[in-house]
Protein backbone atom coordinates (compact mmCIF):
# COMPACT_ATOMS: atom_id res chain seq x y z
CA UNK A 1 0.00 0.00 0.00
CA UNK A 2 2.87 2.25 0.59
CA UNK A 3 5.08 0.92 -1.01
CA UNK A 4 6.55 3.64 -2.81
CA UNK A 5 6.51 6.00 0.25
CA UNK A 6 8.96 2.96 1.97
CA UNK A 7 11.36 2.75 -0.97
CA UNK A 8 12.14 6.39 -0.61
CA UNK A 9 11.59 7.45 2.92
CA UNK A 10 15.21 8.30 3.36
CA UNK A 11 15.25 10.74 0.69
CA UNK A 12 11.31 12.35 1.93
CA UNK A 13 12.95 12.37 5.87
CA UNK A 14 15.63 14.37 4.69
CA UNK A 15 13.04 16.37 2.38
CA UNK A 16 11.00 16.67 5.51
CA UNK A 17 14.41 17.79 7.42
CA UNK A 18 14.82 20.92 4.50
CA UNK A 19 10.80 21.97 5.70
CA UNK A 20 11.76 22.18 9.17
CA UNK A 21 14.86 23.80 8.99
CA UNK A 22 13.35 26.74 6.23
CA UNK A 23 10.52 26.89 9.15
CA UNK A 24 12.89 27.34 11.80
CA UNK A 25 14.68 29.92 10.52
CA UNK A 26 11.53 31.60 9.15
CA UNK A 27 9.93 31.65 12.63
CA UNK A 28 13.33 33.23 14.58
CA UNK A 29 13.68 35.71 11.95
CA UNK A 30 9.93 36.46 11.32
CA UNK A 31 9.13 36.56 15.03
CA UNK A 32 12.13 39.13 15.83
CA UNK A 33 11.51 41.32 12.41
CA UNK A 34 7.70 41.20 13.56
CA UNK A 35 8.29 42.78 16.62
CA UNK A 36 9.93 45.39 14.97
CA UNK A 37 7.45 45.86 12.42
CA UNK A 38 4.58 45.60 15.43
CA UNK A 39 6.51 48.55 17.14
CA UNK A 40 6.90 50.77 13.90
CA UNK A 41 3.17 50.27 13.68
CA UNK A 42 2.42 51.53 17.53
CA UNK A 43 5.47 54.56 17.01
CA UNK A 44 4.20 58.01 17.25
CA UNK A 45 7.10 59.44 15.03
CA UNK A 46 5.35 59.63 11.88
CA UNK A 47 7.88 58.85 9.29
CA UNK A 48 8.33 55.34 11.30
CA UNK A 49 4.94 54.40 11.10
CA UNK A 50 4.21 55.65 7.81
CA UNK A 51 7.25 54.06 6.28
CA UNK A 52 6.27 50.46 8.24
CA UNK A 53 2.45 50.59 6.91
CA UNK A 54 3.28 50.62 3.94
CA UNK A 55 5.66 47.97 3.58
CA UNK A 56 2.87 45.42 5.74
CA UNK A 57 -0.20 47.20 3.50
CA UNK A 58 2.01 46.21 0.36
CA UNK A 59 3.29 42.57 1.41
CA UNK A 60 0.15 41.15 3.06
CA UNK A 61 -1.48 42.09 -0.43
CA UNK A 62 0.77 40.06 -2.60
CA UNK A 63 1.12 36.39 -3.14
CA UNK A 64 3.72 34.66 -0.62
CA UNK A 65 4.88 33.01 -4.27
CA UNK A 66 5.46 36.49 -6.06
CA UNK A 67 7.36 37.27 -3.33
CA UNK A 68 9.58 34.41 -2.86
CA UNK A 69 10.53 34.93 -6.98
CA UNK A 70 11.06 38.30 -6.42
CA UNK A 71 13.55 37.58 -4.17
CA UNK A 72 15.10 34.43 -5.95
CA UNK A 73 15.63 37.19 -8.96
CA UNK A 74 16.43 40.44 -6.61
CA UNK A 75 19.44 38.45 -4.45
CA UNK A 76 21.38 37.66 -7.16
CA UNK A 77 21.92 41.65 -8.37
CA UNK A 78 22.20 42.27 -4.60
CA UNK A 79 24.71 39.44 -3.98
CA UNK A 80 26.21 40.28 -7.56
CA UNK A 81 26.03 36.38 -8.21
CA UNK A 82 23.68 32.99 -8.40
CA UNK A 83 22.19 32.60 -5.31
CA UNK A 84 21.05 29.00 -3.51
CA UNK A 85 17.27 28.52 -3.29
CA UNK A 86 17.82 28.08 0.56
CA UNK A 87 18.73 31.36 2.18
CA UNK A 88 16.70 32.85 -0.44
CA UNK A 89 13.36 31.58 0.47
CA UNK A 90 14.71 32.75 3.94
CA UNK A 91 14.56 35.68 3.27
CA UNK A 92 11.49 35.94 1.62
CA UNK A 93 9.83 34.20 4.14
CA UNK A 94 11.14 36.41 6.91
CA UNK A 95 10.04 39.41 4.77
CA UNK A 96 7.06 38.03 4.16
CA UNK A 97 6.13 36.26 7.96
CA UNK A 98 6.98 39.61 9.90
CA UNK A 99 4.09 41.77 8.36
CA UNK A 100 1.63 38.76 9.67
CA UNK A 101 3.76 38.79 12.96
CA UNK A 102 3.51 42.12 13.45
CA UNK A 103 0.03 42.98 12.93
CA UNK A 104 -0.29 40.34 15.39
CA UNK A 105 1.69 42.01 17.77
CA UNK A 106 0.26 45.11 17.61
CA UNK A 107 -3.17 43.47 17.89
CA UNK A 108 -2.36 42.17 21.12
CA UNK A 109 -0.30 45.34 22.83
CA UNK A 110 -3.52 47.37 21.37
CA UNK A 111 -6.37 44.94 23.50
CA UNK A 112 -4.41 45.95 26.80
CA UNK A 113 -6.88 48.16 28.16
CA UNK A 114 -5.82 52.12 28.95
CA UNK A 115 -6.90 51.96 32.35
CA UNK A 116 -5.46 48.81 33.23
CA UNK A 117 -1.91 51.00 32.60
CA UNK A 118 -3.44 53.55 33.92
CA UNK A 119 -4.37 51.48 37.19
CA UNK A 120 -0.62 50.18 37.23
CA UNK A 121 1.15 53.80 37.39
CA UNK A 122 -1.34 54.69 39.91
CA UNK A 123 -0.25 52.15 42.57
CA UNK A 124 3.18 53.75 41.91
CA UNK A 125 4.92 51.43 39.68
CA UNK A 126 7.44 52.74 36.68
CA UNK A 127 6.84 52.79 33.07
CA UNK A 128 9.11 49.09 32.86
CA UNK A 129 7.63 47.94 35.86
CA UNK A 130 4.38 48.45 34.27
CA UNK A 131 5.60 47.06 31.15
CA UNK A 132 7.41 44.36 32.53
CA UNK A 133 4.35 42.74 34.92
CA UNK A 134 1.48 44.26 33.45
CA UNK A 135 1.61 45.02 29.99
CA UNK A 136 4.04 42.16 28.26
CA UNK A 137 2.29 39.12 30.25
CA UNK A 138 -1.16 40.15 29.06
CA UNK A 139 -0.70 40.88 25.88
CA UNK A 140 1.84 37.98 25.70
CA UNK A 141 -1.39 35.71 26.58
CA UNK A 142 -3.89 37.29 24.19
CA UNK A 143 -1.56 36.83 21.52
CA UNK A 144 -0.47 33.51 22.10
CA UNK A 145 -2.72 31.60 20.21
CA UNK A 146 -2.64 33.79 16.93
CA UNK A 147 0.97 33.46 17.63
CA UNK A 148 0.78 29.67 17.28
CA UNK A 149 -1.50 29.84 14.18
CA UNK A 150 0.72 32.00 12.03
CA UNK A 151 3.51 29.50 12.95
CA UNK A 152 1.31 26.71 11.63
CA UNK A 153 1.12 28.86 8.37
CA UNK A 154 4.25 29.68 7.89
CA UNK A 155 5.06 26.05 8.44
CA UNK A 156 2.43 25.48 5.81
CA UNK A 157 4.12 28.10 3.15
CA UNK A 158 7.17 26.37 3.29
CA UNK A 159 5.79 24.40 0.89
CA UNK A 160 5.65 27.17 -1.79
CA UNK A 161 9.37 27.31 -1.56
CA UNK A 162 8.83 24.56 -3.80
CA UNK A 163 8.60 27.04 -7.08
CA UNK A 164 12.06 27.97 -6.35
CA UNK A 165 13.64 24.45 -6.55
CA UNK A 166 14.01 24.00 -3.10
CA UNK A 167 14.40 20.05 -2.30
CA UNK A 168 11.72 20.23 0.61
CA UNK A 169 9.33 17.61 1.36
CA UNK A 170 6.57 18.28 -1.40
CA UNK A 171 9.08 18.90 -4.00
CA UNK A 172 10.77 15.64 -3.52
CA UNK A 173 7.93 14.43 -3.21
CA UNK A 174 6.93 15.13 -7.21
CA UNK A 175 10.42 14.05 -7.99
CA UNK A 176 9.86 10.56 -6.58
CA UNK A 177 6.29 10.82 -8.20
CA UNK A 178 7.85 11.57 -11.72
CA UNK A 179 9.58 7.98 -11.33
CA UNK A 180 7.24 5.79 -9.41
CA UNK A 181 3.66 7.27 -10.51
CA UNK A 182 2.44 6.53 -7.35
CA UNK A 183 0.48 9.61 -6.57
CA UNK A 184 -2.12 8.52 -4.33
CA UNK A 185 0.39 7.40 -1.93
CA UNK A 186 2.72 9.57 -2.43
CA UNK A 187 0.65 12.99 -2.13
CA UNK A 188 -1.52 11.23 0.63
CA UNK A 189 1.42 10.64 2.52
CA UNK A 190 2.38 14.30 2.48
CA UNK A 191 -1.15 15.32 3.03
CA UNK A 192 -1.08 13.09 6.37
CA UNK A 193 2.36 14.50 7.61
CA UNK A 194 0.93 17.80 7.63
CA UNK A 195 -2.20 17.23 8.74
CA UNK A 196 -1.05 15.40 12.08
CA UNK A 197 1.77 18.01 12.59
CA UNK A 198 -1.17 21.05 12.04
CA UNK A 199 -3.62 19.19 13.76
CA UNK A 200 -1.20 18.38 16.98
CA UNK A 201 -0.18 22.33 16.43
CA UNK A 202 -3.93 23.57 16.67
CA UNK A 203 -5.00 22.00 19.47
CA UNK A 204 -2.25 23.37 21.35
CA UNK A 205 -3.08 26.49 20.40
CA UNK A 206 -7.02 25.87 21.29
CA UNK A 207 -5.51 24.95 24.61
CA UNK A 208 -4.14 28.61 24.98
CA UNK A 209 -7.15 30.17 23.74
CA UNK A 210 -9.34 28.92 26.53
CA UNK A 211 -6.68 30.30 28.81
CA UNK A 212 -6.79 33.42 27.29
CA UNK A 213 -10.55 33.46 27.54
CA UNK A 214 -10.27 32.60 31.87
CA UNK A 215 -7.43 35.74 32.28
CA UNK A 216 -8.01 39.40 31.63
CA UNK B 1 28.66 46.50 -4.49
CA UNK B 2 28.04 46.88 -8.36
CA UNK B 3 24.98 46.60 -9.76
CA UNK B 4 25.72 44.59 -12.71
CA UNK B 5 22.01 44.81 -14.01
CA UNK B 6 20.54 46.63 -16.56
CA UNK B 7 16.48 47.11 -15.73
CA UNK B 8 14.14 46.61 -19.02
CA UNK B 9 10.59 47.52 -18.25
CA UNK B 10 9.50 46.75 -21.67
CA UNK B 11 9.03 43.47 -20.81
CA UNK B 12 5.60 44.23 -19.09
CA UNK B 13 4.38 45.56 -22.51
CA UNK B 14 6.48 44.37 -25.40
CA UNK B 15 5.14 41.81 -27.80
CA UNK B 16 4.35 39.27 -27.23
CA UNK B 17 5.11 39.73 -23.10
CA UNK B 18 2.71 42.27 -22.44
CA UNK B 19 -0.22 39.98 -24.20
CA UNK B 20 0.93 36.89 -21.96
CA UNK B 21 0.30 39.32 -18.95
CA UNK B 22 -2.96 40.00 -19.91
CA UNK B 23 -3.82 36.97 -20.40
CA UNK B 24 -2.18 36.22 -17.14
CA UNK B 25 -3.68 38.79 -15.32
CA UNK B 26 -7.71 37.60 -17.08
CA UNK B 27 -6.69 34.05 -15.90
CA UNK B 28 -6.16 34.98 -12.09
CA UNK B 29 -9.68 36.92 -12.57
CA UNK B 30 -11.18 34.06 -13.57
CA UNK B 31 -9.62 31.64 -10.97
CA UNK B 32 -10.22 33.80 -7.96
CA UNK B 33 -14.35 34.54 -9.31
CA UNK B 34 -15.32 31.47 -9.93
CA UNK B 35 -13.61 29.66 -6.62
CA UNK B 36 -15.38 32.40 -4.83
CA UNK B 37 -18.70 31.24 -6.00
CA UNK B 38 -17.91 27.30 -5.00
CA UNK B 39 -16.25 28.53 -1.41
CA UNK B 40 -19.09 30.87 -0.70
CA UNK B 41 -21.87 28.43 -1.56
CA UNK B 42 -20.21 25.39 0.38
CA UNK B 43 -18.38 27.78 2.66
CA UNK B 44 -22.13 28.85 3.77
CA UNK B 45 -23.43 25.11 3.39
CA UNK B 46 -20.41 23.64 6.23
CA UNK B 47 -20.76 26.49 8.32
CA UNK B 48 -24.27 26.03 9.19
CA UNK B 49 -23.68 22.46 9.00
CA UNK B 50 -21.17 23.14 11.87
CA UNK B 51 -24.31 24.44 14.08
CA UNK B 52 -26.73 21.72 13.27
CA UNK B 53 -28.85 19.98 16.17
CA UNK B 54 -27.56 16.26 14.86
CA UNK B 55 -24.17 15.40 15.97
CA UNK B 56 -23.05 13.40 12.94
CA UNK B 57 -23.79 16.54 10.73
CA UNK B 58 -21.55 18.84 12.88
CA UNK B 59 -19.19 16.35 12.99
CA UNK B 60 -18.63 15.75 9.12
CA UNK B 61 -18.46 19.22 8.49
CA UNK B 62 -15.57 19.90 11.78
CA UNK B 63 -13.92 16.86 9.30
CA UNK B 64 -13.98 18.74 6.42
CA UNK B 65 -12.74 21.87 8.03
CA UNK B 66 -9.76 19.86 9.90
CA UNK B 67 -8.92 18.38 7.01
CA UNK B 68 -8.91 21.81 4.88
CA UNK B 69 -6.86 23.36 6.85
CA UNK B 70 -4.32 21.78 7.73
CA UNK B 71 -3.42 20.33 5.04
CA UNK B 72 -0.96 22.77 2.61
CA UNK B 73 -3.19 24.14 -0.35
CA UNK B 74 -0.45 23.57 -2.99
CA UNK B 75 -0.51 19.79 -1.27
CA UNK B 76 -4.06 19.31 -2.12
CA UNK B 77 -3.79 21.32 -5.47
CA UNK B 78 -1.18 18.26 -5.87
CA UNK B 79 -2.92 15.74 -5.17
CA UNK B 80 -6.55 16.78 -6.71
CA UNK B 81 -4.57 16.60 -9.97
CA UNK B 82 -2.24 13.64 -9.78
CA UNK B 83 -3.87 11.88 -7.91
CA UNK B 84 -7.66 12.82 -8.02
CA UNK B 85 -8.01 11.22 -11.46
CA UNK B 86 -6.55 7.97 -10.25
CA UNK B 87 -8.91 7.37 -7.71
CA UNK B 88 -11.43 6.72 -10.35
CA UNK B 89 -9.56 3.51 -11.50
CA UNK B 90 -7.85 3.17 -14.80
CA UNK B 91 -9.97 3.58 -17.91
CA UNK B 92 -11.95 6.45 -16.16
CA UNK B 93 -8.64 8.24 -15.27
CA UNK B 94 -7.28 8.07 -18.86
CA UNK B 95 -10.85 9.58 -20.46
CA UNK B 96 -10.02 12.60 -17.43
CA UNK B 97 -6.66 13.29 -17.97
CA UNK B 98 -7.36 13.44 -21.87
CA UNK B 99 -9.67 16.73 -20.50
CA UNK B 100 -8.01 19.59 -22.50
CA UNK B 101 -7.31 22.25 -19.59
CA UNK B 102 -8.04 19.67 -16.73
CA UNK B 103 -5.54 21.82 -14.98
CA UNK B 104 -7.47 24.42 -15.08
CA UNK B 105 -10.58 23.16 -13.60
CA UNK B 106 -8.64 21.51 -10.85
CA UNK B 107 -7.15 24.70 -9.92
CA UNK B 108 -10.85 26.66 -9.64
CA UNK B 109 -12.05 23.50 -7.94
CA UNK B 110 -9.24 22.96 -5.79
CA UNK B 111 -9.19 26.41 -4.72
CA UNK B 112 -12.83 26.77 -3.67
CA UNK B 113 -12.74 23.48 -1.56
CA UNK B 114 -9.84 24.78 0.76
CA UNK B 115 -10.90 28.43 0.77
CA UNK B 116 -14.83 26.98 2.00
CA UNK B 117 -13.48 25.44 4.81
CA UNK B 118 -11.99 28.97 5.30
CA UNK B 119 -15.65 30.44 4.80
CA UNK B 120 -17.35 27.78 7.07
CA UNK B 121 -15.15 28.89 10.19
CA UNK B 122 -16.39 32.69 9.89
CA UNK B 123 -19.51 31.56 8.82
CA UNK B 124 -19.45 29.40 12.38
CA UNK B 125 -18.20 32.28 13.97
CA UNK B 126 -20.89 34.54 12.60
CA UNK B 127 -23.59 32.89 13.98
CA UNK B 128 -21.73 32.72 17.38
CA UNK B 129 -22.22 36.02 17.69
CA UNK B 130 -25.94 36.07 17.11
CA UNK B 131 -27.54 36.71 20.08
CA UNK B 132 -29.82 33.66 21.40
CA UNK B 133 -32.77 36.14 22.02
CA UNK B 134 -33.07 36.35 17.91
CA UNK B 135 -33.24 32.80 17.23
CA UNK B 136 -36.08 32.48 19.67
CA UNK B 137 -37.72 35.82 18.48
CA UNK B 138 -37.98 34.30 14.79
CA UNK B 139 -39.61 30.91 16.47
CA UNK B 140 -42.22 32.98 18.50
CA UNK B 141 -43.28 34.69 15.15
CA UNK B 142 -44.11 31.62 14.05
CA UNK B 143 -41.38 30.70 11.68
CA UNK B 144 -40.39 27.30 11.40
CA UNK B 145 -36.95 25.84 12.14
CA UNK B 146 -35.87 25.89 8.21
CA UNK B 147 -38.00 29.23 8.15
CA UNK B 148 -35.90 30.63 10.88
CA UNK B 149 -32.84 29.77 9.62
CA UNK B 150 -33.13 31.09 6.01
CA UNK B 151 -34.99 34.30 6.62
CA UNK B 152 -33.69 35.54 10.12
CA UNK B 153 -30.52 33.51 11.00
CA UNK B 154 -28.46 32.99 7.80
CA UNK B 155 -29.13 36.61 6.38
CA UNK B 156 -28.06 38.42 9.23
CA UNK B 157 -25.13 36.10 9.86
CA UNK B 158 -23.56 36.85 5.84
CA UNK B 159 -23.86 40.54 7.09
CA UNK B 160 -21.92 40.09 10.17
CA UNK B 161 -19.39 38.50 8.26
CA UNK B 162 -18.78 40.78 5.18
CA UNK B 163 -15.66 42.22 7.08
CA UNK B 164 -13.92 38.87 7.13
CA UNK B 165 -15.38 37.52 4.02
CA UNK B 166 -13.61 40.49 2.49
CA UNK B 167 -10.05 38.99 3.99
CA UNK B 168 -11.03 35.95 2.30
CA UNK B 169 -11.72 37.27 -1.15
CA UNK B 170 -8.44 39.26 -1.12
CA UNK B 171 -6.90 36.18 -0.27
CA UNK B 172 -8.68 33.31 -2.96
CA UNK B 173 -6.91 36.04 -5.40
CA UNK B 174 -3.18 35.62 -3.70
CA UNK B 175 -3.50 31.93 -3.07
CA UNK B 176 -4.73 31.29 -6.98
CA UNK B 177 -1.44 32.05 -7.77
CA UNK B 178 -0.24 28.88 -5.99
CA UNK B 179 -2.45 26.95 -9.42
CA UNK B 180 1.11 27.96 -11.79
CA UNK B 181 2.52 24.70 -10.20
CA UNK B 182 0.37 22.74 -12.45
CA UNK B 183 0.71 24.90 -14.96
CA UNK B 184 -2.21 26.95 -15.35
CA UNK B 185 -0.57 30.21 -16.91
CA UNK B 186 -2.22 32.86 -14.62
CA UNK B 187 -0.31 36.11 -14.00
CA UNK B 188 2.48 34.96 -11.39
CA UNK B 189 3.17 31.65 -13.72
CA UNK B 190 3.26 34.59 -17.09
CA UNK B 191 6.08 36.36 -15.03
CA UNK B 192 8.18 32.82 -14.55
CA UNK B 193 7.37 32.42 -18.36
CA UNK B 194 8.75 35.93 -19.26
CA UNK B 195 11.90 35.50 -16.99
CA UNK B 196 13.05 32.01 -18.21
CA UNK B 197 12.63 34.02 -21.88
CA UNK B 198 13.95 37.37 -20.97
CA UNK B 199 16.37 36.95 -17.98
CA UNK B 200 14.42 39.90 -16.06
CA UNK B 201 11.71 38.67 -13.93
CA UNK B 202 12.84 40.89 -11.77
CA UNK B 203 11.05 43.69 -13.65
CA UNK B 204 7.93 41.13 -14.79
CA UNK B 205 7.31 40.31 -11.19
CA UNK B 206 7.18 43.62 -10.26
CA UNK B 207 4.90 44.50 -12.57
CA UNK B 208 2.82 41.66 -11.39
CA UNK B 209 3.00 42.90 -8.05
CA UNK B 210 1.44 45.65 -8.83
CA UNK B 211 -1.59 43.87 -10.63
CA UNK B 212 -2.30 42.39 -7.37
CA UNK B 213 -2.24 45.41 -5.16
CA UNK B 214 -5.01 46.77 -7.78
CA UNK B 215 -7.20 43.55 -7.55
CA UNK B 216 -7.14 43.75 -4.15
CA UNK B 217 -7.93 47.59 -4.22
CA UNK B 218 -10.95 46.63 -6.54
CA UNK B 219 -12.00 43.86 -3.94
CA UNK B 220 -11.58 46.01 -1.21
CA UNK B 221 -13.84 48.95 -3.37
CA UNK B 222 -16.51 45.90 -3.84
CA UNK B 223 -16.90 44.84 -0.62
CA UNK B 224 -17.21 48.29 0.92
CA UNK B 225 -20.09 48.68 -1.45
CA UNK B 226 -21.70 45.70 -1.27
CA UNK B 227 -21.12 46.26 2.77
CA UNK B 228 -22.59 49.37 3.08
CA UNK B 229 -25.81 48.42 0.66
CA UNK B 230 -26.39 45.82 2.94
CA UNK B 231 -25.52 47.09 6.29
CA UNK B 232 -27.60 46.15 9.08
CA UNK B 233 -29.99 49.33 10.38
CA UNK B 234 -28.78 50.07 14.13
CA UNK B 235 -25.66 48.08 13.88
CA UNK B 236 -22.58 50.57 13.62
CA UNK B 237 -20.32 49.45 10.75
CA UNK B 238 -17.60 50.53 9.14
CA UNK B 239 -17.40 54.46 7.40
Amino acid sequence: MFDAVWRNLPYLLAGYWVTVKLTFFALIGGITLGILVGLGRISKRKWIYYTVTFYVNLIRNIPLILVIFWFYFVMPIIVGRPMDPFPSAVISFIIFEATYFGEILRAGYQSVSRDLIQAAYSTGMTYWQTTRYILVPIAFRRMLPSMITQSIVTYQDTSLAFVIGLPELVRRTSIVDGLEVRSIQLFGFVAVVFFITCYLGSIVSRRFEVQKERGF
Amino acid sequence: MRLAYNFDWGVLWRAPYGVWLLQGIWLTIQLGLIAWIIALVLGVILGTMRIAPWPWVRRLATAYVEVFRNVPFLVQLFFWYFAGPMLFGQTLMFKINAISGLNYYVAIVGLGLYTASRVAEHVRAGFASIARDQFQAALSTGLTEIQMYRFVIIPYALRIIIPPLTTEFLTIFKNSSVAMTIGVAETTFMTYKIDSETFHGLEATTGAMVVYLLIGLGVVKLMGMIESRFRIAGLVGRK
